[in-house]
C-alpha cells in the first residue's frame, strides 16, 4: 500500500495527473470513494475487502475529464469496467493510469490494455456461492412463483436510480428512463414502471456487464439486481458460446451467428 | 360477458410478414380477428419495449414475425434480432413473465396459408390461457395515455 501512495504522490506531485480517485475511510467501518487533488492528503488512501464501488464509473464523468488526467486505484472489478468503457470508445486506455498492486504484491504495470486483459483472464472472479444459490433458487421456482417473487422484490425499489448511477457501464447521457417524449417507462414507483425499468436496465446490460455487484450492492433496499445480469450472463454465454475474454471487449449482440439455436421459433 | 376474445398485438416487418398477410387477404384465407397488425421496416426495428407496452396497453397475446433468415431485406436485420429475444425471452421467462404468450416466426411473402395458420393456432392457445390479468392487474391497460 505504501508503494501506491509513494507513487499516487510521484504522480500528483510531478503534475502527471491532475486527480488519484482511490478509496478512503468512510463512517461506520465502510469504505467510500475519494477524490485526491493535493498530494499532501495522499495518506487517505485504503485497500481491502470492503472497497467494492467499481470507480471505472467516474470515468466517464465529464466533471472528471474536468480536472485533467486521472489515476485510478483499481479492483479486479474496476479493471474489468475500465477495459470494457475503453473497448467501447469513451476513453483512451493510455489517457489514465492505474495504481494498485498484483496478487504477487507487485505495483501494476500496464503497457496497454490487452495486457490489462491478459491480466484480468489470469485472474477469473468466481461468483459468490450466495449469488449462485439464489440464482438456482429461482430458476427451480414455478413460473408463477417467479412472478411473486419479483413483484415483491420491485415493490420495494423507489426509483433512486442508485444500480444506474454505481454502474460504470450505464453512462448514457440521456437514459431512456428519463426522457418523456414519448415516455417508455413510468418514472413514478409503481409496479409497472418498476418492472419495466428493471427489464430495461438488465436488457441494456445484456452481455456489457462486468459482473461487479455495484449496482446490487449501491440498492438502498436490497434488491438482488446482480442476478439478473448473471442470469442474463450465463444465458448468453450458454446459447451464443461466448468466453468470458471474448465479451470483455465486444458487444455480443451487435454481432450474429447464422446457427443460433432457434428451437423456439415457429 | 361471452366467450372471452383475445387481443393479439403482432409486431412484422415490411418486407415478409406484412406482405404475407397481404397473401392471406388476397387469397381470401378467413383467419381468425383477434390480430392488431402493427407493420415495422423490419424484425430489427422491434424493441423489446414494443412487447412490453403492448401488455401494459392490454394485449393478452403477442406475434412477432418477419422474414426467414438469410431472406432478411436488409441482410442481417432479423439475425440481430433474433439475438436479442434469445435474450429477451430467458430475461422475460426468468422474470416470470408468460413467455407462451409470445409468438416468434418467420413468414414470408409467400406464406399467406402460413399466416392464417399461425394467427388461428395463437389465438386458440391463448384462448386457452386466458386474459393476462396477473400483467393487466400492475398496469392501467384500460387508461388512455396520449404519448408525444
Amino acid at each position: 500500500m505504501d508503494r501506491v501512495k509513494q507513487k499516487a504522490r510521484d504522480l500528483l506531485d510531478s503534475n502527471k495527473v491532475q486527480v488519484v480517485i482511490g478509496y478512503e475511510e468512510g463512517t461506520d467501518g465502510t469504505a467510500r470513494p475519494v477524490f485526491i487533488m493535493d498530494s499532501k492528503n495522499i495518506d487517505k488512501l485504503i485497500f481491502n475487502d470492503r472497497c467494492y464501488h467499481n470507480l471505472a464509473v467516474y470515468l466517464t464523468k465529464v466533471e472528471v475529464e474536468k480536472i485533467g488526467r486521472v489515476a485510478v486505484e483499481a479492483s479486479l472489478n474496476t479493471l474489468k469496467g475500465i477495459v470494457k468503457l475503453a473497448s467501447e470508445g469513451q476513453f483512451v486506455f493510455e489517457d489514465i493510469d492505474i495504481l494498485g498492486v498484483n496478487r504477487n504484491g507487485e505495483l501494476y504495470e500496464f503497457a496497454s490494455l490487452d495486457e490489462v486483459i491478459d491480466y484480468i483472464d489470469q485472474h477469473p472472479v468466481e461468483y459468490s456461492p450466495e449469488e449462485i444459490s439464489l440464482l438456482r433458487k429461482i430458476e427451480s421456482m414455478t413460473r408463477e412463483e417467479r412472478w411473486e417473487y419479483w413483484q415483491e422484490e420491485f415493490s420495494r425499489c423507489i426509483r433512486c436510480y442508485a444500480c444506474r448511477a454505481a454502474c460504470p457501464n450505464c453512462y448514457c447521457d440521456a437514459c431512456i428512463v428519463d426522457i418523456n417524449q414519448p415516455q417508455w417507462i413510468s418514472p413514478t414507483p409503481d409496479a409497472l414502471g418498476n418492472l419495466e425499468w428493471h427489464i430495461i436496465r438488465a436488457m441494456h446490460l445484456a452481455g456489457r456487464c462486468v459482473n461487479c455487484g455495484a449496482c446490487a450492492k449501491a440498492c438502498p433496499v436490497d434488491i438482488p439486481l446482480n442476478i439478473l445480469n448473471l442470469k442474463l450472463a450465463e444465458e448468453i454465454s450458454k446459447n451464443f458460446g461466448i468466453s468470458e475474454e471474448f465479451l470483455l471487449t465486444n458487444y455480443p449482440l451487435a454481432i450474429y451467428d447464422p446457427n443460433d439455436k432457434e428451437n423456439f421459433i415457429k | 360477458m361471452d366467450e372471452f376474445e383475445p387481443k393479439i398485438v403482432a409486431f412484422v416487418c415490411n418486407w415478409c410478414t406484412y406482405a404475407g398477410a397481404d397473401l392471406t387477404g388476397t387469397s381470401r384465407i378467413k383467419y381468425a380477428p383477434n390480430v392488431r397488425i402493427i407493420r415495422f421496416p423490419c424484425t430489427g426495428r422491434i424493441d423489446f419495449m414494443f412487447i412490453l407496452k403492448a401488455f401494459a396497453r392490454g394485449a393478452d397475446g403477442i406475434i412477432v414475425s418477419g422474414c426467414h433468415p438469410n431472406d432478411c431485406h436488409y441482410t442481417s436485420g432479423n439475425f440481430h434480432a433474433r439475438r436479442r429475444w434469445i435474450v429477451f425471452r430467458s430475461l422475460l421467462d426468468f422474470l416470470g413473465i408468460d413467455v407462451r404468450r409470445i409468438t416468434f416466426s418467420w413468414v414470408s411473402a409467400a406464406e399467406g396459408a402460413k399466416w392464417a395458420d399461425l394467427v388461428n393456432q395463437t389465438t386458440a392457445e391463448i384462448r386457452k390461457l386466458g386474459p393476462y390479468t396477473s400483467y393487466h392487474k400492475i398496469s392501467k391497460p384500460e387508461e388512455e395515455v396520449i404519448y408525444g
